[in-house]
């Protein structure tokens, strides 16, 4: 029972920590709890399709369909996480402030809370077809305590949602102030990180040769299969032994988000806003 | 405005597009050494596997059980889940001489084999 449950909270850890730091970067969006939550329940089913596919997707493109299928989900998050830092700099301060009430900033804020639903889809669903697989491949051996492994699995699950509330309930208690800030750093870095493991799917795959030197090897410092090292590889995407590209990779993503919040972020600072006329 | 927004944001994936296209191969040049690996009964076959130095290794996996397993190295840096009855194409980059140890994540304690690069 105690394997099962680690092996399950091993693979719910990640998605346990992503969907915490969205529910924080959307705790003052109405209707938010309906987006997450569908997003959770999407990522739920498609892990369950993805699992039952498993072996003809994984036949795809030369064996290697899930590296692909894998760098293709995580580029999906990283543009919904780029876009929606972008969108936070321009309409971060209606949604914080007091123009709240403005209907505008409802339907613009279901925008973003779609993206970020799309994010937490991805997380559940790469996390979970590992899972319905391990699991599934129990109950239907029967016979070796079938239940008690499901047991595990479950207890697995739930402290799973537990580093989620953790990571929401600690994001929550940095003051309103720089909590924006704190999340904006946050989110970039976790777009980062995605897309260095992109290219860590890619390079696996054969798809993506080029710079592939390691370019240093961090593992007797902090191993990246350890809990804290496992912990860091999906806040910020650390690696113990990252390539040139994956490097490259990650510092293009925070240069295109920060040169984009520039680019698209509100002056609303500098400017006042235009009386209605 | 919205569509100068738009426009530059088409630009923007047009430039991401073709520099990842532009740094995608067609298949790596050097030839890779090609591993024949079963896994029956919650066992790898042969338990042990070797390598040439510094060439990169290419394993294939036959799942013979009904059940799911996922194939992992911490030192190789490989995970991957191979459905019940079939198989897996694992690539593995050039290593350096030495023993990694590989598993099945669903059976950890008991499925084990390793690589032996010299």
């Amino acid at each position: 029972m105690l394997a099962a449950l680690i092996i399950v909270f091993r693979e719910v850890f990640e998605a346990g920590l992503i969907v915490g730091i969205v529910l924080a970067v959307t705790r003052s969006v109405p209707h938010r709890n309906q987006w997450i939550g569908g997003g959770v329940l999407a990522g739920v089913l498609a892990a369950c399709v993805v699992a039952m596919f498993a072996s003809a997707l994984s036949n795809l493109f030369a064996g290697m369909g899930q590296e692909l299928f894998n760098a293709v989900i995580l580029c999906v998050a990283v543009v919904m996480l780029t876009w929606h830092n972008v969108w936070m700099a321009r309409h971060g301060s209606e949604l914080a402030g007091e123009l709240r009430a403005a209907g505008q900033a409802v339907v613009e804020g279901s925008k973003s809370l779609l993206a970020l639903a799309v994010v937490v889809g991805v997380a559940v669903l790469r996390e979970g077809s590992e899972v319905v697989l391990f699991l599934y491949g129990v109950v239907a051996a029967k016979g070796d305590s079938g239940w008690d492994v499901a047991l595990g699995g479950f207890a697995g699950m739930a402290l799973g949602a537990v580093v989620c509330l953790l990571t929401y309930f600690g994001l929550l208690r940095i003051p309103a102030r720089a909590l924006f800030a704190t999340t904006t750093v946050l989110i970039a870095l976790l777009a980062a990180g995605m897309a260095a493991q992109a290219a860590a799917f890619l390079e696996k795959a054969n798809w993506l040769t080029a710079m592939d030197t390691i370019v240093w090897d961090s593992g007797w410092i902090l191993s990246d299969s350890s809990f804290a090292g496992r912990a860091l590889h999906t806040l910020i995407g650390y690696t113990d032994q990252p390539t040139e590209m994956q490097l490259a990779v990650y510092l293009a993503i925070l240069l295109v988000t920060f040169v984009l919040m520039r680019l698209y972020g509100s002056p609303a600072k500098a400017t006042p806003a235009p009386a209605p006329s | 405005m919205l569509v100068s927004k738009m426009l530059s944001k088409a630009t923007l994936l047009a430039v991401v597009c073709a520099a990842s296209v532009s740094a995608i191969t067609v298949a790596r040049a050097q030839s890779a050494t090609e591993i024949q690996l079963s896994y029956k009964d919650k066992k790898f076959d042969p338990a042990e596997i070797s390598a040439p130095v510094n060439t990169p290794i290419v394993i294939k996996l036959k799942n013979l059980d009904a059940k799911a397993m996922e194939f992992e190295s911490k030192t190789l840096k490989v995970e991957k889940v191979v459905a019940g009855s079939s198989d897996a194409v694992i690539n593995v980059r050039a290593q350096k001489a030495g023993r990694y140890e590989f598993f099945d994540e669903y059976n950890e304690k008991t499925a084990r084999g390793a690589l032996v690069v010299k």
